[in-house]
């Protein structure tokens, strides 16, 4: 066998080659976003085509997407309530992939995050009496905790032993997943069901429609206090990254880890820090879900791949914590409407194809594409 | 079978051209790199490509060799119109380059790089039979090599004759060499001299770039020189041109610039290093007792071939790297073994080899490269936030101090040309007035101009009472800089000596390249004296 | 709970991984790391089972396993190779594109009734030897048998031939090698291809002779990372990658069986009495991944070797490196 040949060599009689040249100044401030707005239209089409490969009508679903999540206020609640573990996640993420660690265990740190909330209902740590001004922040504590350790065990792995991440947090997934159906199966089973028993109003997330007695506007609406907690982290995480001295490190080791270590940073140190930090906001997300919509401890709605969605938000917002706010909404309308459409894996695919895109539009960053005569050759 | 398979070559006239290059243009984004280029290589000469770095003699090269296309302008091999579109092309039509940066798989065997990208054996290596032919072939040209040892395990010289001998069993007739000396000790490169001779005895045609006039006065039969993109002397008779007139073709002016270095008294002694061991990435010894001084006020050189411990020592000296013996001291305080921020808060600077990889962070911005030594203090920082106003502030004065070319302090520094990103990094180091600067090939890859305005801001340093230890493999740079140069082989000391100003005496430049392939001074100096008896 | 049965299931359960992980031991050898193996086993696992149903032909359904995941690592090595992304990051999607599309074309599957499998035969010598026989011999799919000769095979292609060297230099050095004329990107395509269509090779192993059937993503159950994993511990050593591939599947038979039988060793068996202590047994194979990543790294640590030195770096002609 002699190196047979994939791609076909480009004929050379064309008269018109694509020249790729790197870019020698910055290209201007809308650029980026357009960019990823163009990627996500062909990742439609790309999609489009698929579904209707699958014997889908691709049109019929996109419009059931528009109109199951924004075509009125309650949908629009809805899709925000989908859209708070999304949020939190793809920010556990985009801290994470600043500095290069490639957490892609969200998804464990956001399921033990609901398992450190719902510990403190269900071991009991507290009573089910307990004041909600306690019992939601120990909750929020406990998650925050659950989450962190998980993203210290392949931190503490990364920064000691030089242990991919990649492949270390995914397994630490599977292991989460376990753990907690461990626990539901077998101890904290209701009446021989997955699930746990549910959780008293006390440890409820107040939802907007607890406040419909005063604000007749927001009956009904189930968003819940998750999507503040998330706002208020995406601005903390925005103020960590762009402006403190913590921050400054983790661009750098990100951009270039030798010139962190010339500069005198402590890439082990960090390695393990901001994997906490990583795992805290996903765990911080499981939190809110298991405690503002689920309201008991169950594997699948909470393991609903929150955290895989999380890697592509992140990316999508170019780890900028405040557009990372408006494409997880995006995506929470993707999943809430994508529930009811058949094929069931669409929203999958339709997510998949948008990062492949996205990834591919990533050159037209770096590159300027010129279409050019080619010369006459001697 | 045998490697000299070479159909093509036919015996002729001394004076037939074997490559001509007519009107090349080359561009790279931003930058004309061969502008209308005419070259041409009679058969059996060794013909020197003289010029600056960014001359673009190599990009030249590059196109003869098949690496780079060329947007206009014809090739001729032989009376033979081409058109490359691969290495694999030039190759078939006789021409190897040996590059700068050698091309050599490290964990292959010797006769494994020399066989690699043929189209024999057809499936199986049987690398015995061709162990044989490859040690036969390096006999014929003085190219003593082992051809069952793995590339990683050879010095820097033996790589260089792999990459020789990888062209010869092709075929080539026409060898380009890339500053081959480049990576070479004095006695070193008498012996390349020797070798490139042979292969010219033997019919070859070779190309020899360089920018190194004695050595280009000393080997080439013709010259052709390049400035800026453009031929500014073409085959010209090297013996019968002087020294001087190579040099204007060369730079563009008469002169060669020429620092002031000021008599100066040095103060106390700032780096103490006492016998020093530390390992290379690959876990080898690579510092073997390495003890030196550095005082106040002083420019202390290091020289020696490149790979001899010199980035090791840097580093250990800047916390980069960990010494497994021996002590180092800055101002009287034990600095080893603790970590890059330490000797930072005590005042070390370091202008690191590798100005893209180590010095800089590609895609952040001018300002966010410049606080990376003063982001910790305030008023860049205050409450474990960045105070980024004052970031700004601070980046602009070093912009203007400094001279730094570029639109904005938010461009991101890989946007900046290699001089320019030269300033970012010095204005960075030098600006919190350093007690001790580790400048390791500050110089390297730029141009004229900007070697001359990093060499200022190094004697700047040493007259504000700055102590400098200056690693170069340059020696001219050495000698123009330098108080005192300490030689480095195999990370031992060789030995010390005293640097005047002026022109350095020709045994002093014969002992410190003794020195450099590995002969301690006290022997020379015994030698010496027991030559005089 | 006969061992020797259970290391029988194991072989073939092995084999599954044996294919990933040699095949992405291809891709990571030629320079590009492919994160997408857990994609391309799924996508292989549902093409080769709906072809195998829909044409009664179990060759074909491999076949086209094979040529699907093959194509879909195309998509990777253009982002990776041509537009030299970030090979993390267009893996991690490669998974997520290849899981969606085989959710979405293999809706329905898992209802779909039985279908022919590969062959399942005993060699007739080597059969009767003690121990070994029963183990490796003794009715196993085809396929089984094709893995055995898969790793020395691939030991030999990539130390031995002219190819395999020519592999070896592109990752290690593509510029020497590129300058010597070996086409970087051709080879590159070539085996990011290989390791596709091994990796659906892997899937239709699951699902036309292993596991057989269609299960969605619990088809793989997160094999595609275990692979990705072996590599590194293997050293990038094809005989090692079989080494732990047969460990790894041994494991994961046990795991299953283990919960079978009332008694394990004279005991009460705690697994048999309280099924959901099953859920720890289910963490062991990934955290014995984690556990063998640990050990490889601290390896390739000590004898500072490891990874192709050219792993997951684009490679652009002309560049100025250094």
């Amino acid at each position: 066998m002699s190196e047979p040949t994939v791609l076909p060599k480009p004929r050379r009689r064309f008269p018109f080659s694509v020249r790729l040249e790197p870019r020698l100044n910055e290209p201007p401030r809308w650029y980026p976003a357009a960019i990823s707005f163009g990627a996500i239209v062909v990742a439609l089409f790309l999609g489009g085509i698929l579904i209707s490969l699958a014997g889908g009508d691709p049109l019929r679903s996109y419009i059931h997407i528009a109109k199951a999540s924004f075509g009125g206020i309650g949908v629009i609640s809805d899709t925000i309530v989908k859209a708070t573990p999304i949020l939190l996640t793809s920010l556990a993420c985009s801290i994470a992939f600043r500095m290069k660690l490639w957490n892609i265990g969200a998804e464990g740190q956001f399921i033990m995050g609901a398992f450190g909330a719902s510990a403190v209902v269900l071991l009991p740590v507290l009573p089910p009496e307990t004041s909600p001004w306690i019992f939601i922040p120990v909750m929020a504590l406990a998650g925050i905790a659950a989450g962190a350790l998980w993203g210290f065990v392949p931190g503490y792995l990364k920064a000691r032993f030089n242990v991919n991440e990649i492949i270390s947090t995914l397994m630490m997934n599977y292991i989460a997943v376990s753990w907690v159906n461990f626990f539901i199966f077998g101890v904290w089973s209701e009446g021989g069901f997955q699930m746990s028993p549910k959780f008293p109003k006390n440890a409820w997330l107040p939802r907007l429609s607890d406040y419909a007695k005063e604000i007749p506007l927001f009956r009904g609406l189930t968003t819940h206090m998750g999507l503040f907690l998330g706002i208020a982290a995406a601005i903390v995480l925005w103020l960590i990254v762009y402006r403190s001295r913590w921050g400054y490190e983790i661009r750098l080791i990100g951009d270039n880890p030798r010139a962190a270590k010339y500069a005198g940073i402590n890439i082990t140190r960090n390695t393990v820090l901001v994997m906490m930090l990583s795992g805290a906001l996903a765990g911080l997300g499981g939190m809110a879900e298991v405690t503002g919509v689920v309201h008991r401890l169950q594997t699948s709605p909470i393991a609903a791949g929150y955290g895989f969605t999380g890697i592509i938000v992140a990316w999508l917002a170019k780890l900028n914590p405040f557009a990372t706010i408006l494409v997880s909404i995006l995506f929470g309308a993707l999943i809430l409407a994508g529930r009811e459409i058949q094929p069931s894996g669409v929203p999958k695919m339709i997510q998949g194809t948008i990062l492949v895109c996205l990834i591919a539009s990533d050159f037209l960053m770096r590159y300027r594409v010129r279409i050019v005569r080619t010369g006459v050759e001697a | 079978m045998t490697s000299e398979q070479n159909p093509k070559s036919q015996s002729s006239q001394t004076d037939d051209l074997v490559v001509e290059m007519r009107g090349i243009v080359k561009r790279f984004p931003g930058v004309l790199a061969n502008d209308h280029v005419d070259f041409e290589l009679r058969h059996g000469e060794i013909h020197a490509l003289l010029g600056e770095n960014g001359a673009g003699k190599s990009t030249l090269m590059n196109v003869l060799a098949g690496l780079y296309r060329q947007e206009a302008g014809t090739i001729i091999i032989k009376g033979r119109p081409v058109i490359f579109s691969s290495p694999r092309d030039a190759i078939q039509a006789g021409i190897g380059m040996i590059h700068q940066h050698f091309m050599l798989v490290p964990s292959q065997t010797v006769t494994e790089n020399i066989l690699l990208g043929l189209d024999e054996p057809r499936f199986r290596l049987n690398l015995h039979e061709y162990d044989r032919v490859i040690a036969e072939l390096g006999e014929r040209f003085g190219l003593k090599v082992d051809p069952q040892a793995h590339v990683w395990q050879l010095s820097v010289g033996e790589q260089q004759r792999v990459e020789i001998l990888k062209m010869l069993y092709r075929g080539a007739d026409v060898l380009i060499m890339d500053e081959p000396t480049a990576v070479l000790a004095p006695q070193e490169i008498k012996d390349l001299f020797k070798t490139l001779r042979t292969m010219v005895a033997d019919g070859k045609s070779i190309i020899f770039i360089s920018h190194k006039l004695q050595e280009v006065m000393a080997i080439s039969d013709r010259t052709t020189v390049l400035r800026r993109g453009k031929v500014t002397a073409a085959g010209l008779d090297t013996r019968r041109i002087t020294r001087q007139e190579l040099a204007r073709q060369m730079v563009g002016r008469e002169v060669i610039f020429h620092v002031d270095k000021k008599p100066q008294e040095p103060g106390e002694v700032v780096l103490e290093v006492i016998d020093v061991c530390a390992e290379n990435d690959k876990g080898l010894p690579s510092l073997n007792g390495v003890s030196l001084k550095v005082r106040a006020g002083e420019i202390v050189g290091v020289a020696g071939v490149a790979g001899n411990g010199q980035r090791e020592l840097a580093q250990v000296i800047t916390g980069m790297r960990k010494s497994i013996s021996g002590k180092i001291t800055l101002n009287g305080e034990p600095i080893n073994n603790r970590s890059a921020r330490f000797g930072i808060q005590r005042g070390v600077a370091h202008v690191p080899e590798d100005r893209t990889h180590v010095g800089t962070a590609p895609n952040l911005s001018v300002t966010d490269n410049v606080i990376m030594k003063q982001y910790r203090k305030p008023p860049i920082a205050r409450y474990g936030m960045l105070n980024m106003l004052a970031a700004t502030k601070f980046a602009k004065r070093l912009k203007d101090a400094y001279d730094i070319v570029v639109p904005s302090v938010e461009t991101p520094v890989r946007l900046l040309s290699g001089g320019n990103l030269q300033r970012v990094i010095l204005a960075r180091e030098i600006s919190g007035q350093p007690s001790l600067l580790v400048a390791v090939q500050p110089t390297r890859g730029l141009d004229v101009g900007a070697i001359e305005g990093v060499q200022r801001l190094l004697l700047a340093q040493r007259e504000a009472g700055a102590a400098t230890l200056l690693i170069s493999e340059e020696l001219e740079e050495l000698f123009a800089l330098s108080d005192r140069v300490y030689v480095i082989y195999e990370g031992r000391i060789m030995g010390e000596v005293q640097v005047g100003s002026g022109e350095p005496s020709e045994s002093l430049i014969e002992t410190i390249g003794l020195m450099m392939t590995g002969t301690p001074l006290e022997q020379i100096e015994r030698e010496g004296a027991a030559a005089h008896v | 709970m006969d061992p020797i049965i259970i290391l029988q299931a194991g072989v073939a359960s092995g084999t599954v991984l044996l294919f990933a992980t040699i095949g992405e031991l291809f891709a990571e050898r030629s320079g590009v790391l492919n994160l997408g193996v857990e994609g391309m086993m799924l996508i292989g696992a549902m093409s080769g089972y709906s072809v195998a149903l829909a044409t009664g032909n179990p060759w074909l359904g491999v076949l086209v396993a094979m040529f699907v995941a093959g194509l879909l690592s195309q998509i990777h090595a253009f982002i990776v190779i041509t537009l030299q992304a970030d090979q993390v990051v267009s893996g991690l999607a490669l998974t997520f594109l290849g899981t969606g599309i085989s959710l979405v074309l293999g809706e329905g599957l898992s209802k779909a009734g039985a279908v022919s499998l590969l062959p399942m035969f005993s060699i007739p010598l080597l059969s009767k030897i003690p121990v070994l026989g029963p183990i490796f011999f003794t009715s196993q799919s085809v396929l089984v048998y094709v893995g055995y000769l898969f790793a020395p095979l691939a030991w030999y292609y990539i130390n031995r031939t002219r190819p395999g060297m020519h592999l070896r230099a592109v990752g290690e050095y593509p510029a020497a090698a590129d300058a010597l004329g070996i086409s970087v990107y051709r080879l590159r395509y070539l085996y990011v291809f290989v390791g596709g269509m091994l990796a659906g090779l892997a899937g239709a192993t699951i699902s036309l002779a292993v596991s057989p059937g269609w299960f969605s993503e619990l088809t793989t159950a997160g094999q595609g990372w275990i692979a990705v994993g072996l590599v590194i511990f293997a050293q990038w050593d094809p005989i090692r990658a079989a080494a732990g591939s047969y460990a790894f599947g041994a494991l994961r038979r046990l795991i299953l069986d283990i919960q079978g039988p009332l008694t394990l060793f004279g005991l009460r068996n705690p697994f048999y009495y309280n099924p959901y202590w099953g859920f720890f047994l289910q963490m062991l194979p990934y955290a014995f991944t984690i556990i063998v990543l640990v050990i490889g790294s601290r390896e390739a640590v000590r004898k500072r070797l490891g990874s192709p030195a050219a792993l997951g770096v684009p490679y652009v002609r002309g560049e100025r490196g250094l």
